[in-house]
């Protein structure tokens, strides 16, 4: 379970540009559900994400994960509690290094990186058998440089990697939008197998109401740093959702 | 003869120096310019520790191991003090001018009077068992779990981050690699002159850069772990261009202008003559990767 306590987070503090994401912001995410975030752009998504990650430092408040106070820790020290796929499908991979490489070096994560031999020989059937599942046939390719697959391949791969050591909380931030229409819809079931294969508490940020709804238990919509919305997702529907978003949309364009 | 032999021998003790800016340039991303002041740096260390009276192989190895202090320096300059990796460079640079000056309190130094690596065996067989160790070493480490890391770390930060990983540990890593080899390859050259100048190390940065470039042009199609490979052959290859030229009576006032221009025609054929002309065929694109396979398999499918 995640618990995000009396957060706050400003930007350009102490100037006149200074914009104030959250005051005192709370938020329980509960475990092994899959959150979906939603709300429209400066609503504070990305920094909600960026700050439980440790990308960027809360300026007051706590963040507890399974009751443990992750907030005065870094972001490579969070990483090994949170698993994080990012909007660009590069974020999340060595692009000069292959497939087996790549998932060699996400294989040892939390076990320390020393002078061995990275790629073991005896994990390459668990490596093909987890590409399998992707059904993508990158389980042929594990000797191809990662800058030689496709966008969704690659975020299919980060996922994959992101997951492999079944992190405690798994943050998706917008990590299909960069893809077109059809890969994104392969790209989220196969992120919903793994989801619920492994139960992972889930939080997933995107801009898709249809996605956001069927993809996720809850449904959570922020507006300026506050929840304006917060509920289960199958008692929504995608119009109320839209017509809501509309609504909000329409309040920033006339202010 | 003797033009080849030694354009080879100052190919393979410049081909130490090219893996470590190797390490830099190509696997970091990052243009460390303090090798400038590391090479003299390793050339002075060995002229000091020689003339102590410590043997001539433990007075390279030392020079190494002193000389990967630089890349200590240059580091703590840019993670610490958030100084520009390449204004880090400088100024270590800039310190070690200092240093060097200050270590045997002279600008030169002749070695003539004292024993060096090379008289345990002919000078081109010793050069070709150390740039082989160190090849070899640097393959070995390349494939350990810090070696991807650092590979890694100059790929993409935001993965080393995710795996829970400090890339500052990897680029401080790389970095103190890199210099000792430069400081290694300063030593050497040291002992292969005869001497050791304040100046040794003015526009080494070209020549290392060279012989990367020379050796991406002439085997394209190595993997990246391999690299070591051309960069030794790019050096040997570098030094004999610039040795024929001498012969042919280029005055070595304008060698520094030619090896720029050496660069800047490597770079110009890889960059532009290659998309212009398709040389070989090879146009860029699909027809340029290094792994075909998985392109055309791409190509299949969508």
């Amino acid at each position: 379970m995640l618990r995000i306590l009396n957060l706050s987070k400003s930007f350009n503090k102490g100037t006149e540009n200074q914009v104030d994401i959250f005051t005192n912001f709370n938020l329980t995410i509960e475990k092994n559900k899959c959150t979906a975030i939603i709300g429209p752009n400066g609503c504070g998504k990305s920094t909600l994400l960026n700050l439980i990650s440790g990308t960027f430092k809360a300026d007051d408040g706590q963040i507890l994960l399974n009751d443990k106070d992750i907030s005065n820790l870094t972001e490579e020290k969070r990483a090994l509690f949170i698993g994080r796929v990012h909007q660009d499908p590069s974020m999340g991979v060595s692009p000069t290094l292959t497939i087996l490489e790549n998932m060699s070096l996400a294989d040892k994560k939390g076990e320390g990186f020393s002078l061995r031999r990275l790629v073991n020989k005896d994990r390459i059937p668990k490596y093909v058998e987890l590409l399998k599942d992707l059904d993508l046939g990158l389980e042929n390719k594990l000797n191809t440089q990662v800058k030689y697959l496709s966008g969704g391949q690659r975020q299919s791969l980060s996922l994959l990697m992101a997951t492999m050591k079944f992190p405690d909380l798994l943050l998706l931030d917008e990590h299909t939008a960069a893809l077109d229409p059809k890969t994104s819809h392969v790209v989220m079931m196969k992120t919903k197998e793994l989801i619920e294969k492994y139960k992972m508490t889930t939080i997933f940020i995107s801009h898709n109401m249809r996605d956001a709804i069927q993809y996720s238990d809850r449904v959570i919509m922020l507006d300026q740093g506050q929840v304006i919305l917060d509920k289960a997702s199958k008692e929504l529907t995608e119009e109320e959702l839209m017509d809501i978003y509309r609504r909000k949309l329409d309040e920033h364009l006339l202010h | 003869m003797k033009l080849l032999l030694t354009s080879v021998e100052q190919g393979l003790i410049f081909g130490i120096l090219a893996m470590g800016v190797f390490i830099t340039y190509k696997i970091l991303d990052m243009a460390d310019l303090s090798v400038e002041g590391t090479f003299p740096f390793g050339a002075f260390l060995f002229a000091k520790f020689i003339s102590l009276g410590i043997n001539p192989i433990l007075s390279t190895l030392l020079a190494c191991l002193f000389g990967s202090l630089a890349g200590l320096l240059t580091t703590l300059l840019f993670t610490q003090l958030k100084i520009r990796p390449i204004l880090a460079g400088i100024l270590t640079m800039t310190i070690l001018y200092s240093v060097n000056l200050k270590i045997n309190g002279r600008s030169n130094i002749p070695l003539f009077d004292y024993d060096s690596v090379f008289d345990l065996g002919s000078t081109l067989l010793v050069l070709i068992i150390i740039a082989l160790l160190v090849k070899v070493l640097l393959d070995l480490f390349l494939k350990t779990e810090t070696g991807y890391l650092l590979i890694a770390t100059g790929d993409n930060e935001a993965l080393v981050k995710s795996l829970g990983e400090n890339c500052n540990k990897y680029k401080l890593i790389g970095l103190m690699i890199a210099n000792g080899l430069v400081a290694l390859s300063g030593a050497l050259m040291a002992q292969h002159q005869g001497f050791v100048d304040i100046t040794m190390g003015a526009s080494i940065i070209v020549v290392a850069l060279a012989s990367i470039i020379i050796g991406d042009t002439i085997k394209k199609k190595s993997s990246l772990l391999k690299s070591t490979t051309r960069v030794i052959i790019g050096a040997i290859i570098y030094k004999i261009i610039g040795g024929i030229a001498i012969d042919l009576g280029l005055n070595p006032d304008d060698l520094k202008a030619v090896n720029a221009f050496i660069v800047i025609a490597f770079i110009a054929y890889n960059n532009v003559a290659l998309d212009l002309f398709k040389f070989n065929g090879k146009g860029g694109g699909v027809k340029n990767v290094t792994n075909t396979q998985p392109v055309q398999e791409l190509q299949q499918r969508y």
